[in-house]
């Protein structure tokens, strides 16, 4: 047996193997190419008039919270809004919210019916913010530092298991680093 | 005849959409700039379709992007900057033509590599083919040859 015909068996074990790693990588999902970096300047109106809008000020306010951008025409923001809801009333949890090309009164709607978890919410109407986010579609959560720095950002609906695993640990990191 | 021109006629039709590009009510007034920004456009990924540029997805999100780029190109942004503007937000995968850099050089470079080692392996092979075809029979291998033939025309 010539060891030159082992060539084709070594190439193809290559090429298996780097095949099935990238079987179990998500190329749909692109990474966030601001992490790291501070949030972009923006200043929103406030979804309702007595409450609170959001601006990239409020984001370097010395805590860490959660961006959540929503619309209440997306389908997978149902799906996540129980769990944000727990976050903020049973851990206290700071989230707000970014209102994304939606209408208001259909977002005014959408809260009333599922509750309103965000303690600010800013509203995006021309969806450009969430360009400057590099927001490509939703829902999107981003977790921010204490100085308004992007720590995390993670695609599509939020569930436990991402925040156990995704979230947790670098807020933690993030508050000791802080304190 | 006219079944022909049908059946060619009807195989056509789906290239029509071809020269369609998505529907934009606010092009620049400029056509030299629009052209700019259309070219830039093209080389732009829709992130949402993400195999299609944004000069030809529908999606919301490349019409948003397209406006980005025309008023940049509208504000005087170069081809370049237009780009880094995208890049800054969205990384480079937003490029449809991933930059030319230290990273990406090995992608670039790879599939004219990996040509140049098939054609140097398939010119190793054919060499020692040629050069290893059969030799001439020994005297003591054309003897036993002789031999078995003499066997065959006893047999038949």
């Amino acid at each position: 047996m010539r060891a030159v015909y082992a060539i084709p068996v070594l190439v193809f074990a290559a090429l298996a193997v780097a095949l099935g790693v990238g079987l179990t990588l998500k190329p749909r999902v692109i990474p966030s190419a601001l992490i790291g970096v501070p949030v972009p300047q923006f200043d929103l109106a406030p979804l309702y008039e007595d409450g609170r809008g959001l601006s990239g000020r409020d984001l370097a306010d010395g805590e860490i919270k959660l961006v959540n951008f929503f619309a209440s025409w997306c389908a997978p923001c149902r799906v996540e809004h129980d769990l944000l809801m727990r976050l903020a009333r049973e851990e206290g949890m700071t989230i707000y919210g970014i209102n994304y090309k939606d209408a208001r009164q259909d977002a005014h709607r959408f809260l009333d019916r599922l509750g309103n978890p965000y303690s600010r919410i800013g509203v995006d109407r021309d969806g450009r913010v969430g360009i400057d986010w590099g927001v490509y579609g939703l829902p999107e959560t981003y977790v921010i530092g204490p100085d308004g720095r992007i720590l995390v950002k993670h695609v599509g609906p939020l569930f436990p298991d991402i925040v156990e695993e995704k979230f947790r640990p670098v807020m933690r990191r993030a508050r000791q680093a802080a304190s | 005849m006219r079944r022909i021109v049908l059946i060619i006629t009807l195989c056509l039709v789906p290239f029509a959409g071809a020269g369609a590009v998505a529907v934009d009510e606010s092009r620049l007034d400029d056509p030299a700039k629009e052209a700019r920004a259309r070219a830039i456009m093209k080389e732009i990924r829709c992130l949402v379709c993400q195999n299609q540029s944004i000069e030809d997805s529908n999606a919301d999100l490349a019409r948003d992007l397209r406006q980005i780029v025309r008023e940049r190109v509208a504000a005087g942004a170069s081809d370049d900057e237009v780009k880094a503007y995208l890049v800054a937000r969205y990384g480079d995968w937003v490029l449809l033509n991933p930059p030319v850099n230290e990273r990406t050089i090995v992608l670039w470079l790879a599939p004219a590599i990996l040509v140049l080692i098939g054609a140097g392996l398939a010119f190793l092979y054919f060499r020692r083919r040629r050069s290893g075809g059969p030799q001439p029979l020994s005297a003591a291998e054309r003897r036993r040859l002789d031999e078995l033939l003499d066997e065959k025309d006893d047999r038949s």
